[in-house]
């Protein structure tokens, strides 16, 4: 009787899970948006915000012009990215060099550089980049400090003497230095929680409005049932989509999965699941598909943009927001995103986040459960 | 009293402090074809609500089918059909994909489907039109699928809110004589409307004001109870 009863109730499922499938692909421009957006997005955040620089404008300023600072400074001027184009005759006119925008990066070399390394051991180079634009900025002193220690490398070689070149980078304007390989993490972020969050809370409250779901009330099916055939469909296109992002990202923006592939998918069907958990407690307070885009939109989408870190730093923020961005899922999924596809660090730190998640999850589920069986 | 299809013994539904069904109590016998009557906003909607298991009744009773609607709702539901004023059929479904996904949820077989489908569609003559979109069908052939759907599962008792709203006379006359074969085939059928005319055609008549039920008999004992010429003379004597 129990075997018989459930697959039954499968059945039912099997029904309901079809039909929210002929929902979704009979309704082509639904569909074109499901699937597109991720397409258009990471391509528009990829292409707009380029990592590659070439013959970037560069100042020196080389107080004491000795045999380290020239072949340090040969080496910037012999690389396909920088171009030395001038030579200060102070550090302070750095300064003006960036305000009329003739460089983009400024390399400031301790006085008596050579004295210092041979006799201390340890001497100073400042780069200084203009981070208006941050991920040029930090692509520039990345490459800057490769080049500076390429060259401390080859005097470790040559001699036994511990040589110590520090460069200090500075920001300038933008001293967070947000952008590059961030927005991969963001886009993910929130086009996995548009998508489920809206779509399933959209098509649980056009059954309202239609009035099809007083007919499925008045049915014996179970509101369980009712509602876990609506995240279905929404959870496979979901999984569609996190694949062509990482795809994308991998392939065409070259953004790699430095972690472990594993933690991240699994991280990131914790948050599908949670944006569907959303999506459903949306439609419980809401009435009308207008109400329901409205409220996801702008719920969501402020939210995840301002609020993530997506765009500006959680860090720097004011405490009152910081405090407040941490009920924003999408925080929590970009930044694990970030430590297990961009840092590659283990699973395990990642662990908060799993579990931040989860619990949201729980929460989300339970409410809007209580929901569904009072409003009756 | 479980001889009856419907019974409702001081049937009341509160919300706060507003009394949206007033200790309502009547009956109705297997097959018959009950009008439910009331102005808007009178309650009927509140106490077909209670009588389908979708809303507790704050006090009394109702048995549907057999079953307490506040003890046994999944049983009441198993056993009704439900048509609702707004239309409920998928409009991006086919007309055979409705019918499919209906009676899967009422819990029948694959190949009793299969068979019965055929049934339906011969019978509404719309065989033709099985893998149509309901939407591209006409508003009346929409009304009349709808109520072959609700009552495809062959429930006790079918549930009809408002079905022939924004029809015209003829295809409305049609939609009756579908309600007429499905009680003469024993299927109960429980009907609000807002024609007074459909009203004629039931075998009983009751009218709600204010939460209560005001007058409850066969049409032609109402209109000579309140010697009025016709239904429409009745409702509004009560109604007003």
């Amino acid at each position: 009787m129990g075997t018989k009863s459930n697959s039954r109730l499968s059945a039912v499922n099997g029904q309901l899970i079809k039909k929210e499938f002929r929902h979704i692909f009979r309704d082509k421009r639904a569909m074109l948006i499901l699937l597109a957006m991720p397409v258009v997005q990471i391509i528009l955040f990829g292409f707009a915000i380029t990592n590659e620089v070439k013959n970037a404008q560069v100042a020196v300023f080389d107080p004491s012009r000795d045999a380290s600072t020239t072949r340090i400074t040969e080496r910037l001027q012999a690389s396909r990215y920088f171009d030395v184009v001038r030579r200060l005759g102070s550090a302070a006119e750095a300064d003006e060099a960036f305000k009329e925008g003739t460089v983009s990066l400024a390399v400031i070399f301790g006085e008596n550089f050579d004295e210092n390394l041979w006799r201390t051991g340890e001497a100073a180079i400042q780069l200084i980049a203009d981070a208006t634009d941050p991920n040029q900025a930090a692509t520039l002193t990345g490459y800057a400090s490769s080049i500076i220690a390429d060259y401390q490398q080859e005097l470790l070689q040559l001699h036994s003497v511990p040589f110590r070149v520090t460069a200090q980078v500075r920001m300038l304007y933008n001293p967070q230095l947000q952008g590059a390989y961030n927005f991969v993490p963001g886009v993910m972020g929130m086009i996995l929680i548009l998508i489920c969050a809206m779509m399933t809370s959209i098509a649980i409250v056009r059954e309202k409005e239609t009035g099809t779901m007083e007919a499925l009330l008045v049915s014996p099916v179970k509101p369980f049932a009712l509602i876990f055939s609506k995240l279905v469909p929404y959870f496979a296109l979901s999984v569609v989509n996190l694949a062509t992002i990482l795809l994308l990202s991998v392939y065409v923006l070259n953004v790699p999965v430095t972690g472990s592939l594993l933690g991240l998918m699994m991280l990131s069907l914790l948050y599908i699941f949670v944006s569907l958990a959303l999506g459903m407690l949306i439609s419980t307070l809401v009435a009308t598909q207008v109400a329901a885009m409205l409220a996801s939109g702008m719920a969501l989408m402020l939210p995840v943009m301002l609020l993530s870190g997506m765009i500006f730093p959680v860090e720097s923020m004011p405490e009152i927001l910081q405090w407040l961005s941490s009920i924003v899922p999408a925080r929590w999924y970009i930044n694990g995103v970030k430590k297990l596809m961009i840092e590659g660090l283990p699973v395990a730190s990642s662990m908060k986040e799993f579990a931040v998640l989860s619990l949201m999850a729980a929460a989300f589920v339970a409410v809007s459960i209580k929901k569904f069986k009072t409003r009756l | 009293m479980s001889a009856f299809a419907i019974y409702a013994e001081n049937l009341t539904k509160c919300f706060g402090s507003f009394t949206a069904v007033n200790s309502i109590s009547f009956s109705v016998e297997a097959g018959e074809i009950f009008g439910f009557l009331g102005a808007n906003g009178a309650g009927k909607t509140t106490a077909m609500r209670m009588l389908c298991g979708l809303s507790k009744p704050t006090s009394g009773a109702g048995v549907v089918a057999g079953y307490d609607v506040a003890r046994e709702p999944e049983k009441v539901k198993q056993s009704i059909g439900y048509m609702s004023q707004k239309f409920s059929l998928y409009e991006d479904l086919k007309v055979w994909e409705n019918i499919r996904l209906f009676a899967g949820i009422y819990g029948m077989r694959g190949k009793h489907i299969a068979s019965k489908t055929e049934q339906t569609l011969a019978h509404l003559g719309f065989e033709a039109e099985r893998n149509t979109l309901v939407k591209a069908l006409p508003l009346g052939w929409k009304q009349k699928l709808a109520f072959s759907v609700a009552i495809f599962h062959e429930p006790k008792v079918v549930f009809l809110d408002e079905p022939t709203g924004g029809v015209d006379p003829a295809t409305r006359r049609r939609f009756w004589e579908m309600i007429y074969q499905a009680a003469e085939r024993g299927i109960t059928v429980f009907v609000t409307t807002h024609y007074m005319d459909e009203a004629e055609y039931c075998n009983r008549v009751s009218i709600m004001v204010d939460g209560r039920i005001e007058a409850l008999d066969t049409p032609k004992n109402l209109r000579q109870q309140y010697s009025a010429p016709n239904m429409d003379g009745v409702f509004q004597r009560l109604a007003r």
